[in-house]
């Protein structure tokens, strides 16, 4: 959905600067993104909203129930529980995943040899379905049937999915496995663009390559920095296959996100009601997340970062 | 030169498009569209071959009669059937467990109800194990038919690795504690846990509460007595099963094991775990997977021990009494004609049954005595024909019996209870909050 409702976005903001030049002709544009927008994410989003002042085994009839969910939701220690999780996997995710993808992205972007193979090898956990990528880390981590077992690595055969902090460090490494590619492509971009004449100048000025990466690279990535980041903050709300497939939310509810909890609720226990209410939340948190990684980004984004060249 | 869009324009495209999206997208499914009836079911061999080889010949014997089936993994059914017949796209015939979640789909009128069709078929219902039917009913009237196999949980062993050590499978659950220890110095697990699937750490409570405290215990949590999880019997019970995970008496890591990838069963054929609580229907895949371990009789297979100065009867057995198949309400009269002569003629025919009893299987149909002692498995049949007919409580699996919601609760604690992450006292203070739900 957040990638959706980027999309949209900046569709949106693209037509109304030049809605003076062209007239007519921009709007049309918009008119599929916006009906999809629409038809996916606002009507279901009013129908959710609908639901969680209601009771609904999901089978029966929908009874209003007015605020009953909501109260059995914001009572229960479960959802401190998962936001908190939520909040460690997105914190973690993104620790792990930024570094990574800049020194990686920075790299790819680079001019040497093999670059291009490499860049496809990095390139393929991207390719993979969630769901695959877990079942096979669940086979390779099996504690007497996995590659420690197999190949006599004590190390790995660890009990995995069965100790909470180890679960939990699996989903991010796993998680941050998947994306990391999707965020290099991302900075690989945002590198290519900064204009070689800076570096050149610093060269000149017998700036080393690490200096280069830190007085040019890391500024002038910075708005690249903030779109992945956002990227990565709002997906990890909605992470839920991987997890779903790879730890069901366990050991007990160690890896219990916000967005399995809400399936939880809705799917596995029937209750409707309780999950709209999650999914009500989920949103507001999504959206509060987006508007404040905006506003970090400075009041404006499209401000020239090449002032001066 | 702005051209101005008119506003019917705009609002047709919106509506438009997503709704032919959503029409494209959400597939044929559901009742209505082919003539014929649908039947989803489970898939994974080799039950999947005799669900699929019952309906085969059912429609090459009538050919005006179509069944399109279609087939799902175990865990991801649950969900798709609910999702399904909540959203009215339920198929024909419904495979189901009976017990909780068929209550939800009466409760909803998604199912028929077929009390006078099997009192106007009583041959069928005669053939039928009676035990079969309580799971099938709900207020006294049946709605579904008890099809496929009678699943009682079964204690395997390894013989092998009993032999090994030079110990005998232990009779009672004193003999069980005292067992650990001396496997354990062996380096070897005495018992096999799928545990990350949660209903295989059930299967250990469901016998506990019965060899401590009799049948009556869960019964009543089923008829929603207040507080009844904290019931002393359920507390000794739920006390020792933990005392068996700190004694390290299952398979170090068990939270990461599966039953779905069957991989708590091929510890037990490998001989790197000497027993294992699990279904009957275990028997089968160990056959299949295990290599010669189940021809060369190194399997073997006894009731839950007894619990010394336990209430229970030690011939009490818990598992699924039977599989069921229910009707959709909202399937068409062609569609539920097609669905009754079915269940009539195709259901447990002949072939079925003895394709059945070759998985290791016991049908649920009466009088199979002479067809499972001709089987190369007579034992294990016989074993199992014997529990289910002795046994003085078959009690239905509690994730069965329970309504979803109060379900998913038990097993959410379950799997924490063996975590050692919550107490006995607070297991049961969780449980007694969803009694009656």
């Amino acid at each position: 959905m957040s990638m959706t409702e980027l999309a949209s976005d900046r569709t949106a903001r693209g037509t109304r600067t030049r809605r003076r030049d062209h007239g007519g002709v921009l709007p049309w544009l918009a008119a599929p993104a916006l009906a999809f927008f629409v038809g996916f994410a606002v009507i279901p989003l009013v129908g959710v909203f609908a639901l969680s002042f209601t009771t609904w085994d999901g089978i029966g009839a929908i009874v209003p129930s007015g605020l009953d969910s909501w109260r059995a939701v914001l009572t229960d220690p479960g959802l401190p529980h998962s936001l908190w999780v939520t909040f460690l996997v997105m914190v973690a995710s993104w620790a792990v995943q930024t570094p990574s993808s800049i020194l990686l992205g920075t790299f790819l972007a680079g001019y040497q040899r093999h670059r291009a193979v490499l860049s496809v090898v990095y390139f393929v956990p991207l390719l993979l379905s969630s769901a695959a990528i877990a079942i096979a880390y669940k086979a390779l981590l099996d504690p007497n049937f996995g590659l420690g077992a197999g190949l006599g690595i004590g190390f790995l055969s660890q009990d995995w999915l069965g100790r909470p902090a180890l679960a939990f460090g699996l989903v991010v490494f796993v998680v941050s496995w998947q994306f990391i590619p999707f965020h290099a492509l991302i900075y690989q971009g945002g590198v290519r663009q900064i204009p070689r004449s800076l570096y050149e100048a610093a060269q000149l000025d017998g700036a080393g390559r690490v200096r280069q990466f830190f007085t040019i690279t890391l500024p002038q990535l910075r708005y690249t920095i903030i779109t992945s980041s956002t990227l990565m903050v709002v997906g990890s709300l909605t992470f839920f296959d991987l997890i779903f497939v790879l730890t069901a939310g366990g050991p007990g509810d160690a890896t219990r996100v916000l967005a399995l909890d809400m399936y939880k609720r809705g799917f596995q226990a029937n209750l409707m009601g309780p999950a709209s209410v999650i999914a009500v939340i989920l949103v507001l948190v999504g959206l509060a997340l987006a508007l404040l990684l905006r506003r970090l980004g400075g009041r404006d984004a499209s401000q020239s970062q090449l002032e001066g060249v | 030169m702005a051209t101005p869009i008119s506003r019917r324009t705009v609002l047709g495209l919106a509506a438009g498009l997503p709704l032919s999206m959503a029409l494209a997208s959400c597939g044929t499914s559901g009742p209505g569209t082919s003539g014929g009836a649908t039947y989803w079911y489970l898939n994974g061999q080799p039950q999947e071959g005799i669900r699929t080889g019952a309906v085969d010949r059912f429609t090459k014997a009538n050919p005006d009669e179509k069944i399109s089936p279609t087939t799902f993994q175990n865990d991801a059914y649950k969900t798709k059937i609910k999702t399904a017949i909540g959203a009215g796209q339920a198929p024909t015939i419904i495979w189901g467990w009976g017990g909780g979640s068929l209550r939800t789909y009466v409760k909803a009128g998604q199912v028929e109800d077929l009390t006078s069709w099997f009192d106007q078929n009583s041959k069928i219902k005669d053939r039928l194990f009676p035990t079969s039917f309580p799971a099938a009913t709900v207020d006294g009237k049946i709605y579904a038919l008890p099809c496929e196999t009678v699943q009682p949980i079964v204690m395997y062993y390894n013989k092998k690795v009993f032999d090994s050590v030079g110990a005998r499978p232990p009779q009672t659950w004193g003999e069980v504690m005292d067992l650990v220890p001396k496997l354990n110095a062996k380096g070897i697990a005495p018992f096999s846990l799928g545990g990350q699937s949660r209903w295989t750490n059930m299967m250990w409570l469901e016998f506990l509460f019965d060899r401590i405290g009799g049948p009556e215990v869960f019964q009543a949590v089923f008829d929603g007595q207040k507080d009844a999880w904290s019931n002393p019997a359920a507390i000794e019970a739920l006390t020792k099963v933990q005392d068996l995970v700190r004694a390290d008496g299952f398979i170090k890591g068990f939270s990461s094991i599966t039953a779905d990838s069957n991989a708590d069963q091929a510890l037990l054929y490998t001989g790197k775990a000497a027993m294992m609580l699990h279904g009957s229907w275990s028997y089968g895949i160990q056959q299949s997977q295990g290599g010669d371990f189940v021809s060369s009789g190194s399997l073997g297979f006894m009731n839950f021990p007894a619990v010394d100065g336990g209430k229970g009867d030690p011939s009490d057995t818990v598992g699924n009494p039977a599989q069921y198949l229910s009707i959709s309400s909202k399937a068409t009269d062609e569609q539920k004609k097609i669905a009754k002569d079915f269940f009539a003629k195709g259901v447990l025919d002949d072939e079925e049954i003895k394709q059945w009893i070759g998985t290791g299987g016991v049908p649920v149909v009466k009088g199979t005595q002479d067809l499972l002692a001709k089987d190369k498995n007579a034992d294990f049949l016989k074993f199992t024909y014997d529990l289910a007919n002795n046994a003085k409580v078959f009690a239905q699996s509690w994730d069965q019996a329970l309504s979803p919601t109060a379900a998913e609760t038990l097993l959410d604690n379950i799997a924490k209870l063996f975590q050692l992450s919550i107490t006995p006292q607070q297991f049961a203070t969780n449980l007694n909050a969803v009694i009656g739900q």
